[in-house]
């Protein structure tokens, strides 16, 4: 590596020499003749940070939890060379922030990496963790084409990895070198609960690199499924689970999250869903929105290759919203709704029967829930509510289906410690209540306002009836009949 | 590692020799025999050219091997889905369908009884296919002299066998009586900074009466003596001295490549853009 080096070097001295004897005796080139290329090195970090900005890493925002203390070289562990990379990923509980990651920039006006099909490292770990992102053309500025690699898991010697480039053309002016995120190990479960403990891991040889044994490029949307969903004019479609996967030279097959800019999106009906038209929500997230009734296919490619996966669009039309919420905040503990402030975390699946398929589409700005097939499905959300002053609860429903129209509206009292222990424990409550079915009119919004008194029946999971208010921990609903429904503004007022 | 070092010595002492000397001695030669004798050059759209090929079904159960003798587990027909000539390419397409008891399809073309050849350059142009479970082969099968021969005393020369899931290497291999299946003699190429389902690759043997070289455009790999078979099996016969013919087949499954998993797309097609004999 190192003999390589000097090579190079030598060779890049030579041939400079040359040009400066070439050059010499010509007239000067003016400066539009200068070709608009950018930088071609691939070189990341080999022993040092290779043409990244001074600060070489660029934390994420440390007010998220980001941690700027673990990062650093290590000259005792290295794969090649004098030197590696070194991240210390801390604990989730700890001062400085819970987990690391962030970027190297390059230093210039960005790199031309059309050259190049692979993002490639040497990583090992502590122990076997999982680094949960790695990628490249993140920069915070303007990047367009970010790629992330999923849950990298190390092993606790040294591996290269590699993260195919989907289509290089388009990196001729790359700033993003390179974006890594870890967080805590979990030998316990998967679920980020703060039993995580810190770990170390080492990167060393990042480069990029022209390898030629990439091949076998499935480029997907919305996860290679083709998904088909009733929407309504206004509803926002959005272009989700954009994948890529390529086999290596080795055998192995990698999947990568490629930013929606490498996919060239199609519709089959501009009328109804327009492509030209891409638009994003807070976050970033592109969307497309449905333009009139009729049915349009959404469908992409990358690089020329057709995406796996498609989005069939059958639009109703014109869509009601259920009645926008008259209560003032502070007479409201809202479960879900786009007038009040509600809980945090809200699952809409914090249970379910196997059949349901819940959606949560955007019509006019107003975001509701579809539960097709609906046997039994939860809202939950982190901790509990305490009802006690309130004295209903209201659901906004829109029954889509024309079955017995069976609707029952549950809810679960926790009890006092404040933990879903089921019925099998002391102190938990639930009950239901039967909307009666000639209250819900199929394609119309019905304002259903429950008493909280009201909950009298017992519950499928267990519940009495009569449940407490103090430890509300969720919401559920229930049809016998497998109706389908719209729901909006779940909240209990007073 | 140590298969590449050899291969890379190998192409180095074979280029410095090119370089030094105009020594024919065939040891340090891919290949001396230049005089066409036979060829498909796929330029005629539609089933493969029955004057050269026959075009093999089933799943090896009529020839008294099931699965084709290595619990293969894919169908072959003649159907234009799985054989055609287009575009100047052969293309044999294994696919995933319910057929004739099997869930996958694919062909298998042989020269059995259009040439048998004993002796000459056997040489391929072929884009392979990949993914676990994809077993493609361009290989050479001894005649079994109306039956009273068996594999493995008939001999086979495989010119190119290729594993979905290893993209990026070849194989070349003899069996015989002796040095057959798990035993055979067999050699490993790695192509380096490429892959063998991206482009055209050129694969094939020269065989004369004493060596066997395996090239893959235009690298010699492997070259294989009766001395060799002699030291490595001691004392196993050579039976490359009679004619045999040319099998190209996509096979799916199979003890050797294990069965497709949830990456293998289908279909999966071998392009072959001609086959050359030269003696």
């Amino acid at each position: 590596m190192k003999t390589k080096k000097y090579i190079y070097s030598k060779i890049t001295f030579f041939l400079g020499l040359i040009l400066l004897i070439g050059t010499s005796c010509e007239r000067e080139i003016s400066d539009q003749a200068v070709p608009a290329t950018f930088n071609s090195s691939g070189e990341i970090f080999g022993d040092a940070p290779a043409g990244l900005t001074d600060d070489f890493f660029i934390s994420f925002d440390p007010a998220g939890g980001a941690n700027t203390e673990g990062f650093g070289t290590d000259e005792a562990i290295f794969y090649e060379g004098t030197s590696s990379i070194k991240i210390a990923v801390p604990a989730p509980n700890d001062p400085n922030g819970g987990f690391i990651g962030g970027i190297f920039r390059d230093r210039g006006d960005g790199r031309d990496l059309s050259g190049y099909d692979a993002l490639t490292f040497y990583a090992k770990g502590s122990t076997t963790g999982t680094i949960g992102q790695v990628g490249f053309g993140t920069d915070f500025l303007e990047g367009q084409y970010p790629v992330t690699r999923s849950n990298i898991q190390l092993t606790t010697d040294w591996k290269k990895y590699i993260i195919p480039i989907p289509d290089a053309s388009k990196l001729t002016q790359e700033k993003g070198m390179f974006l890594f995120a870890a967080g805590g190990l979990d030998i316990i479960d998967n679920t980020p609960n703060g039993n995580e403990i810190g770990w170390t891991f080492w990167l060393d040889e990042i480069r990029f690199e022209k390898l030629g044994t990439i091949g076998q490029a499935r480029p997907m949307i919305y996860n290679g499924q083709d998904i088909a969903e009733d929407v309504f004019t206004g509803s926002q479609i959005f272009l989700n689970d954009l994948k890529e996967s390529f086999q290596l030279g080795t055998g192995e097959v990698v999947t990568i999250n490629p930013s929606y800019n490498y996919f060239t999106f199609s519709s089959s009906d501009s009328n109804i869903i327009n492509t030209d038209n891409l638009q994003f929500d807070q976050s970033g997230n592109p969307y497309l929105e449905v333009l009139d009734a009729g049915s349009a296919t959404i469908s992409a490619t990358l690089n020329n290759v057709a995406a796996e996966g498609s989005f069939r669009a059958n639009s109703l039309g014109d869509f009601a919203t259920a009645p926008d919420p008259t209560k003032s905040q502070e007479d409201v503990i809202s479960i879900f709704s786009d007038a009040y402030t509600g809980v945090t975390s809200l699952n809409f699946a914090a249970y379910n029967d196997s059949n349901v398929i819940i959606s949560t589409p955007i019509a006019n700005g107003n975001q509701y829930i579809s539960y097709e097939n609906l046997n039994f499905v939860g809202l939950g959300w982190d901790g509990t509510v305490n009802a006690s002053q309130m004295t209903h609860l209201h659901v906004d429903v829109q029954i889509t289906s024309s079955n017995a129209k069976n609707f029952i509206v549950e809810f679960v009292d926790f009890g006092a410690n404040n933990e879903n222990d089921g019925f099998a424990g002391t102190d938990d409550t639930a009950g239901g209540y039967l909307v009666p079915s000639n209250q819900l009119i199929e394609g119309q919004w019905i304002s259903i306002d429950i008493p909280l008194t009201s909950f009298t029946r017992p519950t499928g999971g267990g519940g009495r009836g009569r449940p407490n208010v103090n430890n509300i921990g969720l919401v559920g609903f229930v049809s016998t009949s497998i109706d389908s429904f719209l729901i909006d503004n779940v909240y209990f007022y007073r | 590692m140590k298969i590449k070092n050899i291969i890379v010595k190998v192409s180095t002492i074979f280029s410095i020799a090119l370089l030094m000397s105009c020594d024919t001695d065939e040891a340090q030669t891919v290949a001396t025999l230049t005089n066409i004798v036979w060829q498909d050059e796929f330029n005629t759209d539609g089933a493969p050219d029955s004057g050269n090929w026959n075009l093999l079904t089933g799943d090896g159960t009529a020839q008294g091997i099931p699965g084709w003798g290595n619990n293969e587990l894919q169908s072959y027909t003649d159907r234009t889905d799985n054989v055609t000539v287009q575009d100047g390419v052969l293309i044999i397409t294994a696919k995933e369908e319910s057929y004739e008891g099997k869930n996958y399809t694919s062909a298998r073309i042989t020269t059995k009884g259009k040439l048998d050849q004993q002796y000459g350059r056997f040489e391929a142009r072929i884009k392979l296919p990949a993914g676990k479970g994809i077993f493609p082969a361009f290989w050479l099968l001894g005649d079994d002299a109306n039956g009273s021969l068996v594999w493995p005393q008939i001999g086979e020369i495989d010119i190119m066998e290729y594993l979905g899931d290893e993209p990026t290497s070849v194989f070349g291999t003899i069996h015989g009586p002796g040095y057959s299946g798990a035993n055979s003699i067999t050699k490993q190429y790695d192509i380096l900074n490429d892959r063998f389902d991206n482009g055209f690759h050129i694969f094939g043997v020269e065989w004369t009466p004493n060596r066997i070289n395996w090239y893959v455009d235009g690298d010699l790999y492997q070259s294989i003596t009766p001395a060799d078979v002699d030291e490595e099996t001691g004392g196993a016969e050579w039976v490359f001295n009679r004619p045999f013919h040319i099998i190209l087949n996509v096979a799916v499954g199979g003890n050797l490549p294990g069965a497709p998993d949830a990456n293998t797309v289908f279909p999966q097609r071998m392009l072959v853009d001609y086959v050359r004999v030269y003696n």
